[in-house]
């Protein structure tokens, strides 16, 4: 039997500028909601977890920044598709022996998942993470054609 | 499980800091239990563990790193974090371990010998 759990939402600090990509990340994750793969999958309800993902954008790069405590950098997995980001991976239990007994299970073991439709378009061949930590980032160069230029008067 | 709480410095009320709680396990294991704590953007120099009146506290300071841009999509909290446990009698206070990996805290609290159970053998 497994043990449904609630996950608390996440209370995101509100301001006028965060508006449309809060409503366009909810209907992001609307669509990759645990529940539809899941019941697909094994008929489980609420697995998984969703880690804290902040997105900022400089003149030359998109970069997005993941909460990810106690993971081991094999397990991350970062790919884009079509403008958009998807930072994925898997916690295992680690360190755990034969006789351990579970007091209190706040921490998420398992698969998570997050997309993210980035602003603008960004060169694919240049994009790089660090994971440092427990938090990852990962830098998106912009692509040049919508960088911002400086034109001279001449 | 995000909840802040208030920690108040002094009783003039100089310093009050808000937290946030983070979450945590705790596995019975061994001759003792073993506590993770995650909190993301930790690292040793920011944690500061401290065990007072049978109360275990965990504070962990964040060190972000630092992201040139504008925020333009914001999930993450700002806040340091802060974890609070009592303490069972039978753990032996004087050999809690603690170590800081890739964010997430584990804490090893042995169980005191004497609470430990014993072979008595018969002579």
């Amino acid at each position: 039997m497994d043990l449904i759990r609630y996950q608390a939402p996440e209370l995101t600090p509100w301001s006028a500028a965060d508006r449309w990509s809060n409503l366009r990340d909810e209907l992001n994750s609307f669509f990759e909601l645990p529940v539809w793969s899941s019941f697909a999958r094994k008929g489980q309800l609420f697995t998984g977890w969703s880690p804290a993902l902040d997105l900022y954008q400089s003149n030359d790069n998109v970069i997005a920044v993941v909460e990810l405590p106690g993971m081991r950098k094999e397990d991350i997995e970062i790919s884009l598709h079509d403008g958009t980001l998807t930072v994925s991976g898997e916690r295992k239990q680690e360190n755990s022996s034969y006789g351990d007994k579970a007091e209190r299970t706040e921490r998420y073991v398992g698969t998570f998942r997050r997309t993210i439709a980035l602003p603008t378009r960004v060169d694919a061949g240049k994009v790089s993470a660090t994971y440092r930590d427990g938090v990852l980032t990962v830098t998106l160069p912009k692509a040049e054609e919508v960088k911002p230029k400086q034109i001279q008067v001449s | 499980m995000n909840t802040l709480t208030r920690e108040n410095r002094d009783d003039a009320g100089a310093q009050i800091e808000q937290f946030v709680v983070p979450p945590a396990s705790v596995i019975e294991a061994g001759d003792g239990y073993r506590l993770e704590v995650e909190m993301p953007g930790v690292n040793k120099d920011g944690l500061d563990i401290s065990v007072e009146n049978n109360e275990l506290r965990i504070i962990g300071r964040r060190s972000l790193p630092v992201v040139e841009g504008t925020l333009i999509h914001h999930e993450s909290r700002p806040e340091n974090f802060l974890r609070r446990f009592e303490l069972d009698p039978s753990i032996d206070a004087n050999r809690i371990n603690a170590k800081v990996e890739q964010g997430l805290v584990t804490l090893t609290l042995p169980k005191a010998e004497h609470v430990k159970p014993r072979k008595i053998a018969v002579s």
